[in-house]
């Protein structure tokens, strides 16, 4: 049996979805993008005075759910599937677009460079359990115009693995996508094998702003998946109670599936969440909190029940350095989003509110990835039946250390965390050294950095990804591309 | 006295109606306008404010407080006018050009109004040249600047060398803040302050409101 979290019962999720739909054609949403507004008035939907609200009748939004695909696939840079997005079929990706990285020397979250981007890139090459990397956080050393784009070039450079990414800004988009014709060599081959996922959130109340309502129809034009991410903070921009704040996030995502659907019949999209509780008391997002997880697998629940593939950002943490509070939320997160079955999870190495990011982090996150994923495979009878024969075999030979049955399933069956997550007694670990769990993580980071073979992206492709990056760097004023040819 | 003591206490309850009325009986007492802001609605604030600081009350605390200490200004002002007393002065206060990111800047929004400063809210997106125009027209004497994308803070910038240019650096002070920015980046652009909180905003506002 596979285990499953639910918190909705079919009564509370149907009507959550239909005050949902109410919510929009009622109140409706507001889209800065003239062509967006345009292209569902031209579909029936009622604009509403000047300001750009618009009226979204139930009847689009069944016809958006009827195109939207139940299911894709994502490839990496070689053109090998590496995701089935679909079911309950649980993937992790790093989380991404911070602005700070924790320097382990210092123990401050400082601005990044492209050297740490290029660290980074390699380091998830290495880590099985992050079936994405994403880009993770924002190199300061490039002109803040391309600081978008430029993180996809790295990532597209130094690691072979599809990236979860998103643009800033409405121009990003054509680099971003050029970017990826470069990695596949045609339209028709990017469309076929999609190698990124968009991040596109509606803006809490009810909106779409200019930019990523023309990120969502550009995506959408170009059969590059979106993960649709509403972002409702209980208390402050969306209901105190969670179960208001399920009603306008589903009818935020639901407003993009329906313009996202309208521009694309049938282009990939994921329904994502990074709904959470506001502290007041912090001023911020708490995206460590239980209700924060509480909403990302309910908002999980809603999409499933709508027949789309999902994602959540999950697994991350509003601790500032790598503590207790840093593994407690991370591993609460990421536990019941996997139990949530959600499709794609992003968030390892995420810190401070979504603010920073910590290679030594992911290293630990990677390791409560695997127990998630472990997880979700649940209990299952392996050949146990009849267990006689095997428990005669422990009373003669006094152990099953080596038995045959054991050989089979150790691997499978149990999972060994390390070297970050450290079981070892108390003397030993002292004769090892008596490293803190940063230290270890530490060293894992190295020795994965250095361990790291180059991508095996073809030379023709690198080179086509260079030129598109110069002709961009050269427009924000970058004559050279930092950290394209690390020592 | 006890008119304002009342005032006060009203306004750190955040009972707006309340604060309304006794306003209005303070005046038909023959309060002065000025000594009825001082002694009753800012003193209220300024409780607000040390409990707020010391985390005993909460941000939704503040912003009823803030509510009450409007409906309070709004039977005051005109006697203000009236009276010369000064109001503790104006701030035009926005979300740079490209960025939609707007909570933070609301809270900071919320925090000053509730501080006694009139808050000009251009909203989000805004281009550096509206900000500037917006502070000569009103005469405010801080512009707040808010950017939470890397991409977006360089616009911050751009607002700072037009106040230089147009030659209001000694009338109008540039006050940045966001997730991103740090001291160390509003000193490079020339920026006269940073926050890092709404609480801190306000604190950087005031001593420079002081000092112009
Ligand atoms: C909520 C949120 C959103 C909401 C915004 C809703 C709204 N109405 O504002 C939505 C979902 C719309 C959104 C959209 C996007 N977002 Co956003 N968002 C956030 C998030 C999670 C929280 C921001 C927030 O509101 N914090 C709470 C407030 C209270 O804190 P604050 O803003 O920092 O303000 C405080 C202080 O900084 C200070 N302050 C603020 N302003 C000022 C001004 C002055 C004068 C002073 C003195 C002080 C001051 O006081 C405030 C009160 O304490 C941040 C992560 C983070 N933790 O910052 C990402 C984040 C900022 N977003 C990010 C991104 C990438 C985006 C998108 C591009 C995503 C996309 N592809 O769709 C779009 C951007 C669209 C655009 N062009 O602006 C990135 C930025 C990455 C980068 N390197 O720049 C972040 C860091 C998240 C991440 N790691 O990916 N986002």
């Amino acid at each position: 049996m596979r285990p499953r979290l639910r918190l909705l019962d079919d009564a509370l999720a149907g009507r959550i979805l239909d005050e949902a739909r109410s919510v929009l054609s009622t109140l409706g949403v507001e889209l800065h993008d003239p062509e967006g507004l345009e292209l569902l008035v031209s579909h029936g939907a009622v604009a509403d005075g000047g300001g750009g609200r618009v009226r979204i009748p139930a009847r689009l939004v069944d016809r958006a759910l009827a195109t939207a695909p139940r299911a894709f696939a994502l490839y990496d840079v070689l053109g090998d599937r590496t995701h089935d997005l679909s079911g309950e079929n649980v993937h992790f990706t790093p989380g991404s677009a911070a602005i700070r990285i924790l320097d382990p020397a210092t123990g401050v979250l400082r601005a990044p460079s492209t050297p740490d981007y290029v660290r980074y890139a390699r380091l998830v090459a290495g880590l099985p359990n992050l079936a994405a990397q994403s880009t993770a956080f924002v190199p300061s050393d490039v002109p803040a115009e391309v600081s978008d784009s430029y993180r996809l070039f790295l990532s597209l450079l130094f690691c072979e693995k599809p990236v979860v990414t998103g643009a800033f800004s409405a121009a990003a988009f054509q680099v971003m996508r050029d970017l990826q014709l470069a990695v596949r060599g045609s339209d028709a081959a990017l469309r076929e094998k999609p190698l990124a996922v968009f991040t596109c959130c509606p803006t809490s109340p009810l909106a779409w702003s200019e930019a990523t309502g023309r990120n969502l129809l550009d995506c959408a034009r170009a059969g590059i998946p979106v993960e649709i991410v509403a972002v409702p903070l209980s208390g402050f921009l969306s209901p105190v109670t969670l179960t208001g704040t399920l009603v306008q996030g589903a009818a935020e995502n639901l407003s993009g599936v329906v313009l996202h659907q309208l521009a694309a019949p049938g282009a990939p999209l994921l329904w994502g969440t990074s709904a959470a509780v506001f502290d007041i008391r912090s001023e911020g997002a708490a995206t460590g909190a239980i209700e924060t997880a509480m909403l990302t697998a309910a908002m999980g629940e809603l999409g499933k029940r709508l027949g789309l593939p999902t994602q959540a950002y999950a697994g991350v943490s509003d601790s500032k350095e790598l503590d207790a509070q840093a593994g407690l939320e991370t591993s609460s997160g990421a536990l019941l989003a996997a139990l949530s079955g959600i499709n794609s999870i992003s968030g390892p190495g995420l810190l401070d509110l979504d603010n920073g990011f910590s290679l030594e982090k992911l290293v630990v996150d990677h390791e409560i990835c695997g127990m998630a994923l472990r997880l979700t495979r649940g209990v299952e009878p392996r050949d146990d039946f009849p267990a006689l024969p095997l428990l005669a075999e422990l009373l003669s030979e006094k152990h099953l250390l080596i038995a045959r049955h054991t050989r089979r399933h150790l691997r499978t069956e149990i999972t060994f965390p390390g070297p970050a997550i450290d079981r070892s007694s108390e003397a030993r670990w002292r004769e090892d050294g008596a490293e803190t769990l940063g230290a270890r993580a530490g060293r894992e980071v190295e020795r994965l950095v250095s361990a790291s073979v180059p991508s095996r992206l073809p030379a023709s492709a690198r080179r086509d990804l260079v030129t598109v990056m110069e002709s961009a760097a050269r427009n924000a004023g970058l004559d050279r591309l930092p950290g394209r040819d690390p020592e | 006295m006890d008119l304002l003591k009342e005032l006060a206490e009203n306004l750190r309850l955040g009972e707006d109606e309340a604060v309304r009325a006794g306003t209005r009986a303070a005046l038909d007492a023959g309060l002065a306008p000025g000594e009825i802001l001082r002694t009753g609605l800012l003193a209220g604030m300024a409780v607000v404010g040390g409990e707020f600081g010391r985390r005993e009350i909460f941000l939704p605390d503040v912003l009823l407080a803030a509510r009450a200490m409007q409906a309070g200004m709004e039977v005051l002002r005109p006697h203000l006018a009236r009276d010369g007393a000064p109001e503790a002065g104006r701030v035009v206060l926005g979300t740079v050009q490209g960025d939609l990111h707007d909570i933070g800047k609301n809270l900071v929004g919320i925090l000053l109004r509730g501080a006694g400063y009139e808050v000009i809210d251009l909203g989000t997106d805004v281009p550096a040249a509206r900000f500037l125009e917006a502070a000569e027209t009103s005469g405010a004497g801080v512009i707040g600047l808010s950017a939470l994308l890397t991409t977006t803070m360089p616009r911050m910038a751009e607002v700072v060398s037009l106040v230089r240019e147009r030659g209001l650096g000694g009338r109008v002070k540039v006050v940045v803040g966001g997730a991103p920015v740090t001291q160390a980046f509003a000193d490079g652009i020339g920026a006269d302050g940073w926050g890092f909180d709404a609480e801190s905003a306000v604190r950087r506002v005031k001593a420079l409101m002081e000092s112009v």
